[in-house]
């Protein structure tokens, strides 16, 4: 592993000791002290060390709440309120694992933005990189079901849905979402299964992040200029204590964004129909994932069977349903992330790029709309759809088929039956 | 002696920089500490177990020669409302013969009313001699068929491989009817 | 400089954040008039008169239909009352309990460790009773409806006029009915016309009239106070820890600002040398 240069040295008979044993003095030595960084690095070159301490901080309190936590649709439910009002201290660590992973996507999408404003993906640091989308994928497989474990009706429909879009895939679909489920619906099975998947994913994660450190370990880090360091005596400084200092005052920031939500606004980033225990028979009216699955959440949308860039598609035959290519779409958008190293050879990749971002932050609204009624959405160019980064935000709109209308006219959303009784709630 | 100024001034500079080094070191670890106190915490007692740290007995129905079970903090309390022959004797032993030598008057506030854990102090079965056909064992008072424990009308081990007599849990009675386990 | 960058930095996020929150009431009615409750904003608390009030409304109207069952009993001391109060209480109350010595089960006395007895056996007999609609638990009413006891958010990019507090739709709700539906509007038929509830047709009849409820503390039961009152003891008995979590909240955002300055000037000064 490339480093700094260690002459570590030790006066004390244990240091060297355990030195001989395993020479964990001067890894930390060379990796955490001597370590030679750019000394121009800005503020968003923070967020690696902030996504870390997050990712630390919700094993700790995930650790913690499973503790209390029933994984029993009977008492799932009941288990965390439980926590909230009679644990010691069980509201705030419900709390700060809640908040917290709005706050990891914060850090990490703050984190992506850096490396793509700076070309931080390029050569040599293209498996960095790819390393990196993997950790997002997984991050969004554990937030995604840890959102059901409360047993809200956001977590159970939410579950629903996305399960579903499982069944898109031609031939064995069906299969694969009934071993997903463990059954006909998602029920108990499920949730078991997702409670052992939760609790493992993170470690799966910091596995990823020790990869993700080698790797950056070898070339270091890049730099606001873009250009690599030519003069390392010149132009790095050691990482103690120059950004060890950098980074804890970064992280005093963040907590104390962290902790107004805790504290002030809790629920903020979620969901009210998540305080009310799931219904299998009851459909909420706005099926919302958190917000920030919002932007693939309208690309997964937008593919209706009137969409012109689907009638495109299936032209080929009809073989791929507008669910299918609505799912394709929606994993293609972080998937192509990892061609990004060679994409970005193409000169006009920044405007493309900045078009994205754009995009990006409207997403969350758009993905948000309930499907009801046409909206007057932007249609891109379909480049944009197959090149780089999502830009597709084109609501859906009217009635899918298949789809059925509620007792009181609402129209289901796309991509799961309509229960008998409709969306109809107290 | 003389300082340069220069000199006295980086002393100084120094000084500054250990102390705001230090000072912040101190207040990180308060901060640090004052963090991890709730992940501690919780692992104590919840609210709803602690609720549940003392039961309010009715006492009122138990004739003389009596005894009930109650559950308290999940496990069994005997509650025996003792005959005067029972006082007699448990007053009457020698504590000479105690493998744990204590007091009938040590273990009652009341005489007539003995409370006790009931979990034989050898390896946690619960003793017989609460219902009318049970064994009483060779003293007159609790029997633990898992390995012969025998204890008398006071709940003292007697004989048999148990080492300390059945336990006395706090208690207090809040009126002539009730008793306040815990 | 550094600092106005990182100042602004926090202010854009804290800006975009805004738009990224997405809680929403329950789709679908107006508004609800917002109110300016005692336990909103950064320095909350509850009237400890209103949640006794609330509470006498709760148990002499609501609970008759209602469930409530995640507050227990001791958790009534909050309100003000002491043990021995909450005991009397708890024991005006029967539990289901057993089975016994037969196999059956018993009713007796509730205890301050039992939680609130649920007016009906099970959901399927509370929708019977009811037209085939259980009327809902109550204890997380407010967090289900719209944003907690948290004011501190209610502005947002995407939401114009403020995300509502779950507080302010339950009150707009009791005291919204109307005597007649407006022109053109079908009510069908054993509902009620509600200018708050999704789609107008609630199923509850108006439940606050005049005079119910006969303050203990003396107060006039009108409609409105009543309103205030429960919806103030439903917000508690869906965030029993709000007053404590505020209070903590801000000490620990005042300690974290004085850290992180202590570590702003030890940044300052290591990198001293370098800039």
């Amino acid at each position: 592993m490339s480093g700094g240069t260690s002459n570590f040295q030790s006066n004390s008979r244990v240091v060297n000791w355990i030195e001989h044993r395993l020479p964990i003095f001067s890894f930390l030595d060379s990796q955490l002290h001597q370590y030679p960084t750019p000394k121009n690095l800005n503020y968003f070159w923070n967020f690696g060390s902030l996504a870390g301490i997050v990712l630390v901080i919700m094993i700790v309190s995930g650790i913690t709440l499973a503790m209390s936590y029933t994984p029993h649709t009977d008492l799932a439910f009941t288990s965390v309120e439980r926590i909230m009002r009679d644990v010691n201290s069980g509201w705030l660590i419900r709390y700060i694992h809640m908040n917290g992973a709005s706050i990891f996507f914060i850090v990490v999408y703050i984190h992506i933005f850096r490396g793509l404003y700076y070309g931080s993906y390029k050569a040599p640091r293209e498996i960095l990189w790819m390393i990196g989308i993997f950790i997002l994928l997984a991050m969004m497989a554990t937030a995604f079901m840890g959102y059901v474990l409360p047993w809200g009706q956001m977590s159970f429909w939410g579950a629903t849905v996305i399960t579903n879009l499982f069944s898109a895939i031609p031939l064995v679909g069906d299969w694969i979402v009934q071993l997903l489920w463990g059954g006909f619906v998602v029920g108990n099975p499920t949730l078991n299964r997702f409670f052992s998947l939760h609790y493992l994913l993170p470690f799966v994660i910091v596995g990823l992040v020790f990869l993700h450190l080698w790797a950056l370990h070898m070339h270091h880090s890049n730099n606001p200029t873009g250009v690599e360091i030519k003069d390392e005596k010149q132009d790095t400084i050691p990482f103690h204590p120059y950004y060890t200092i950098k980074d804890m005052y970064g992280l005093g920031i963040m907590l104390i964004f962290f902790a107004f939500f805790i504290f002030f606004a809790p629920n903020y980033f979620g969901h009210p129909d998540n305080y009310i225990m799931a219904d299998p028979l009851v459909t909420p009216p706005h099926i919302v994932p958190e917000w920030y699955f919002l932007p693939f959440y309208a690309i997964l949308r937008a593919f209706t069977s009137d969409y012109w860039v689907y009638q495109i598609i299936s032209l080929g035959g009809g073989l791929m349903s507008a669910k299918l290519a609505g799912v394709i779409a929606m994993f293609a958008s972080i998937l192509v992330l990892l061609l990004l190293p060679w994409l970005g050879e193409v000169p006009s990749a920044l405007p493309l790029l900045l078009l994205g971002v754009r995009d990006r932050l409207r997403h969350p609204r758009m993905g948000r709309r309930p499907a009801a009624g046409r909206r007057a959405g932007h249609d891109r160019p379909v480049v944009d759809v197959l090149v780089l980064l999502p830009h597709h935000h084109r609501c859906a709109a009217g009635r899918h088929p298949g789809a059925a209308e509620t007792a009181s006219g609402q129209h289901c959303c796309i991509g799961y039956q309509c229960t008998p009784g409709g969306g109809v709630r107290l | 002696m003389s300082e340069t100024a220069t000199g006295g001034a980086e002393i100084d500079e120094q000084t500054r920089r250990d102390f705001l080094i230090w000072s912040t070191v101190a207040v990180g670890a308060v901060g640090t500490a004052l963090a991890v106190w709730p992940f501690i915490d919780q692992m104590n007692p919840a609210a709803d177990t602690l609720a549940l740290a003392s039961t309010e007995v009715d006492i009122s129905q138990i004739e003389v020669g009596q005894s009930i079970t109650v559950i308290w903090r999940g496990k069994p309390v005997f509650i025996r409302h003792r005959t005067p022959e029972e006082i007699q004797a448990a007053e009457s032993v020698d504590l000479a013969d105690l493998p744990d030598p204590q007091t009938d008057d040590a273990r009652v506030q009341k005489p007539e009313w003995l409370i006790m854990v009931g979990v034989c102090t050898h390896l946690g079965c619960i003793p017989l001699g609460q219902k009318s056909g049970d064994p009483k064992g060779d003293f007159g008072g609790w029997f633990c068929p898992c390995h012969g424990s025998h204890y008398d009308t006071s709940g003292r081990i007697r004989k048999g491989p148990a080492p300390n007599n059945l336990p006395v849990p706090g208690y207090e009675f809040t009126s002539d009817s009730t008793v306040l386990i815990g | 400089m550094k600092m106005k960058k990182t100042l602004t930095a926090i202010a854009l996020g804290f800006g975009i954040l805004a738009g990224a929150g997405n809680a929403q009431a329950a789709g679908g009615g107006p508004k609800p008039p917002t109110i300016d409750w005692s336990f909103n904003g950064i320095f909350g608390t509850y009237d400890r008169a209103a949640l006794q009030r609330g509470f006498q409304v709760f148990r002499n109207v609501c609970a008759a239909c209602h469930s409530l069952d995640l507050i227990a009993f001791r958790n009534l001391e909050a309100l003000g009352y002491n043990e021995d109060q909450v005991k009397a209480i708890a024991s005006s109350y029967e539990v289901t309990d057993g089975p016994d010595d037969t196999g059956e089960m018993f009713p007796r006395p509730a205890t301050p460790a039992d939680h609130w007895p649920s007016p009906f056996p099970n959901e399927k007999a509370a929708a019977a009773a009811n037209g085939g609609a259980a009327p809902p638990d109550l204890s997380l009413i407010t967090k289900a409806r719209g944003a907690g006891g948290d004011s501190a958010l209610r502005v947002s990019l995407f939401h114009p006029g403020g995300f509502p507090l779950g507080a302010d739709y339950v009150h707009a709700l009791l005291t919204g009915y109307k005597e007649n539906p407006p022109e053109g509007f079908e009510l069908p038929a054993g509902k009620y016309y509600n200018e708050y509830f999704p789609g107008h047709a609630i199923s509850m009849a108006p439940p606050l009239g005049e005079g119910i409820v006969e303050y203990e503390d003396g107060t006039a039961a009108t409609p409105e106070q009543m309103s205030t009152d429960v919806t103030t003891f439903l917000a508690w008995a869906a965030e029993p820890e709000l007053e404590h979590r505020k209070n903590l909240g801000i000490k620990v955002i005042l300690f974290l600002l004085v850290l992180t300055a202590m570590l702003y000037a030890l940044k300052r000064k290591i990198w001293s040398d370098v800039h």
